[in-house]
């Protein structure tokens, strides 16, 4: 299947999964380039480019040049539909995004066991054997697409942990959340239970090369005061990295998942700096995970926005491993496809921007105040630390309350997340290993009696396990009659198959749109005033997902989300052709042959100049490379001298640029140079054209113009509408 | 438990320590604090661990909560469920793949692996 140009096929992708085979095991990290050059520019921080990307939206200006950081980059994907997840990731790829972290569904950390086949979820999807085979499947194809590997990702915690560690190892999944403080303080699941499974799980994913991220930024997003529970947050990153090399994960493959921990309107670099300095020199050997912060992001995207450049500024001058990001709709809904794009290439474009800023600019270590902050950030975790030891280590301490505490440790406020060691989900499940215990696999820990049965390898007495021979593998297609991909697909059938089009924002076919307006009203009043209008222009399920306060009486910006009631035919949309252009040298033949002379200017009181002397200067590739003979009036020109010159001239056209659009005033003088024409009794013989920023060709020819221009034209295509226009004229 | 920042005197034990040995004690205070987590982890097990194994012997899902449901109710996970399924193989000269399936059947493991059992010899 070569698909590159055309939609991924989700029922191919979904046939023959049985027969499925995983390309690869393990994570992939990107491959750095020293001091490349890209288009115009030398880079000092760049990985290898893609095969087929989509640059940002400024690339035009620089030759298309796509430039991709070091760092991996990851996007959040989890609509609750892996079918539809499958096209943002395609789109998210393309865009830079080589780690695709798929969020479960609500309540899967509690599920005792694998989840089979592929019902819906909610707040995310259900990770499951079918689900997994189809996206690393379809991966497979969107790897080919770009040129990179791309990492898949979920999570091996709650009360499955092994099992779901074991189905990640024999499908090629890449990455993992694996965290038994994860668990147990924000699942509520048994700490023996936790840590005991959690042995096995990493046992698994360091056999299966996992790259592991754990689970500390959840303290941010929970703690009250998010920058209090940084000492905290390095002891837990301790007791988790600790743990895992103890269990045979490679520190290449532990990554700490770290969240600078405030927003503006604190001074957050400031603040955020001393704690992720002092995370990076305490652990100088694993790998950085830098997240974005989410704790204090509220409905403005744009707000979310800026405070996630500044996160990147700081993995930036520190390091990041892998750069996750966090849509910036995240705080008004379930992240839209536009918002993943959006959040990707937020970090595309600062990383490009900061491009080896750290050989200019450097961090000033020996500042007072902050090596004092960094080492007051260690001492605090040490002196945590120790702490736990004398209660009696910790299970003790977290039933103690030590951990999610509001207070800046050593000072306690009493409000930290307590759990008991005998309480929680599945709360006496954990069994003594028997002197005889014995279990015949691959990547097990802990003690296996192998001597019993006079084994070296505890699988040759099966002839290997799932992890040597994958033939052993049972896959469970479906199992819910009711609730599948295949009744969802059926039912969005006629949108796949591009027959009928709506908007989309998560789903296909949900017909979801979003409208942004400023209403003269206070924030109440301007909130119905929303509704209201969406109301009238036939949306269902409007709501409101966004206010912000313009001027407390004077007006109010709102968001409103909504979904149109109506299909759209595909057949039946019609395209304003491309214009056919004519080769240059077609174009030089036929001035040459009939001489064309054009008069050009700048008209209102507008003074720039650029634009108009790309179209016309053969410096900039113009038109009068072809042999237009221009007569260049300058800025602010009167449109009556404009005409006045063409005829004294006997030019076959005027060409006018016009770029202040305010008040329409653009469409305003096409249409006054247009009677002026008329009026004189020219205008029959003179071409006229606008072009300009805002220029809107349709609105140019019901302005009174032969032809508009708006922005991105270049010469040929205006040489080409004058020679095209005038032959026909003449005809 | 409520506490004011008495950060500055309880600092005095370690505000002595240079960089590197403030490092090295939070590397060992670590160990420490796991060392016990990591014995625990390594003398116990749990459904999860035991499902997870059958599904690397080649169980599907619903098979290995099936048979470990039947291992706990029987007392006998602590020899392992993996375990179960090797005794049955051998003592029943049978595929792997078969007595995985007739460890499905819940009166046959229970006569096999109940207190007193024929393929229960240990505790």
């Amino acid at each position: 299947m070569k698909p590159f140009d055309q939609k991924l096929d989700i029922e191919a992708i979904l046939s023959d999964l049985e027969h499925y085979v995983p390309r690869s095991r393990g994570w992939h990290w990107r491959k750095p380039v020293d001091h490349q050059k890209i288009g115009k520019f030398e880079y000092f921080d760049t990985s290898e480019s893609l095969r087929t990307s989509v640059g940002l939206p400024a690339s035009h200006a620089f030759d298309s040049i796509d430039p991709q950081p070091k760092a991996i980059i990851t996007t959040e994907i989890a609509s609750g539909r892996f079918e539809d997840d499958i096209r943002r990731m395609r789109m998210a790829a393309i865009h830079g995004a080589d780690h695709m972290m798929v969020i479960r569904t609500a309540g899967q950390s509690h599920f005792d066991g694998l989840i089979e086949g592929t019902p819906q979820g909610i707040g995310g999807i259900p990770i499951t054997r079918k689900q997994v085979r189809a996206q690393r499947k379809a991966l497979d194809i969107i790897e080919d697409e770009v040129g990179r590997p791309i990492n898949f990702h979920s999570y091996v915690s709650g009360v499955a942990g092994p099992e779901i560690a074991t189905m990640f190892v024999e499908e090629g999944v890449n990455g993992a959340h694996q965290d038994p403080q994860y668990n147990i303080l924000y699942r509520n699941i048994n700490m023996v239970r936790s840590f005991v499974d959690a042995a096995e799980s990493k046992t698994i994913m360091a056999y299966g090369n996992l790259a592991q991220i754990d689970g500390a930024h959840n303290a941010n997003a929970t703690a009250v005061e998010a920058w209090k529970v940084t000492p905290e947050l390095l002891v837990q990153h301790a007791i988790n990295t600790a743990f895992s090399i103890a269990c045979g994960i490679r520190e290449e493959n532990i990554c700490l998942s770290t969240v600078p921990p405030t927003a503006p309107p604190a001074p957050c670099v400031r603040m955020d700096l001393p704690y992720a300095i002092a995370l990076r020199e305490l652990f100088p050997s694993v790998k950085m995970r830098a997240q974005m912060n989410t704790k204090y992001m509220e409905s403005s995207v744009r707000e979310a926005t800026v405070t996630h450049t500044l996160n990147l500024l700081i993995s930036q001058l520190t390091s990041a491993d892998i750069q996750s990001t966090i849509t910036p709709d995240e705080g008004r809904n379930v992240p839209w496809h536009i918002y993943n794009i959006e959040a990707v290439d937020t970090a595309k474009q600062v990383f490009a921007g900061l491009d080896g800023i750290n050989e200019y600019v450097k961090i000033d270590r020996q500042n007072e105040k902050l090596s004092r902050e960094i080492r007051e950030l260690k001492e605090r975790a040490v002196l945590m630390m120790e702490e736990m030891l004398e209660v009696g280590g910790y299970f003790e301490a977290v039933q103690q309350g030590f951990f999610v505490d509001s207070g800046l440790y050593p000072q306690r406020n009493g409000d930290g997340i307590a759990r008991k060691i005998s309480g929680g989900i599945s709360a006496d499940t954990v069994f003594m290993r028997n002197p005889d215990y014995f279990a015949p696999v691959t990547a097990h820990f802990g003690y296996n009696n192998l001597v019993q049965y006079d084994l070296q390898d505890p699988t040759e007495i099966i002839d290997g396990c799932t992890f040597e021979d994958r033939s052993k593998i049972i896959y469970i297609d479906e199992l819910d009659e009711s609730d599948n991909v295949y009744l969802r697909l059926k039912e969005t059938e006629a949108y796949r198959k591009n027959s009928i089009v709506k908007p989309e924002m998560e789903w296909q076919g949900d017909g979801v749109i979003l409208l942004t307006m400023f209403f003269p009203l206070s924030v109440d009043l301007a909130k119905a005033a929303a509704l209201q209008t969406a109301k009238q222009m036939n949306l269902m399920e409007a709501e409101v997902i966004h206010v912000e306060i313009m001027h407390p009486m004077e007006g109010t910006r709102v968001e409103v989300k909504g979904k149109v009631p109506f299909d759209i035919n595909v057949a039946s949309l019609k395209i304003e052709p491309k214009p056919q252009l004519l080769e240059e040298e077609e174009l030089k033949e036929h001035i040459r042959n009939h001489p064309f002379k054009i008069v050009a200017g700048t008209v209102g009181e507008d003074e720039h100049s650029v634009g108009l002397r790309e179209i016309l200067d053969i410096k900039h590739g113009g038109i009068e490379k072809f042999g237009f003979e221009c007569i260049y009036l300058g800025t602010s020109v009167a449109l009556s001298k404009l005409v006045d010159a063409a005829i004294e001239l006997s030019a076959d056209a005027i060409l006018i640029s016009t770029i202040i659009s305010h008040d329409d005033v653009h469409y305003k003088n096409m249409k006054k140079l247009h009677d002026i024409c008329v009026e004189k009794g020219v205008r029959d013989r003179l071409i006229l054209v606008a072009g300009g920023t805002q220029v809107t060709p349709k609105i140019a020819r019901d302005s009174g113009m032969d032809e508009g221009f708006g922005r991105k034209t270049k010469g040929q295509q205006v040489a080409t509408f004058l020679v095209k226009h005038r032959s026909e004229v003449k005809e | 438990m409520k506490r004011k920042d008495d950060f500055e005197t309880r600092r005095k034990s370690i505000s002595h320590l240079s960089h590197e040995e403030l490092h090295q004690r939070f590397w060992q205070l670590s160990q420490q604090l796991v060392d016990p987590l990591i014995e625990l982890a390594r003398q116990h097990t749990t459904p999860s661990i035991e499902r997870s194994v059958l599904l690397r012997m080649g169980a599907s899902s619903i098979e290995a909560s099936t048979i470990v449901g039947y291992a706990l109710a029987n007392g006998i996970i602590g020899s392992g469920v993996g375990h179960c399924i090797v005794k049955v193989m051998s003592h029943y000269h049978i595929s792997l793949r078969d007595a995985i399936v007739m460890c499905t059947d819940e009166a046959f493991f229970t006569r096999n692996f109940k207190s007193g059992g024929v393929l229960n010899e240990t505790v």
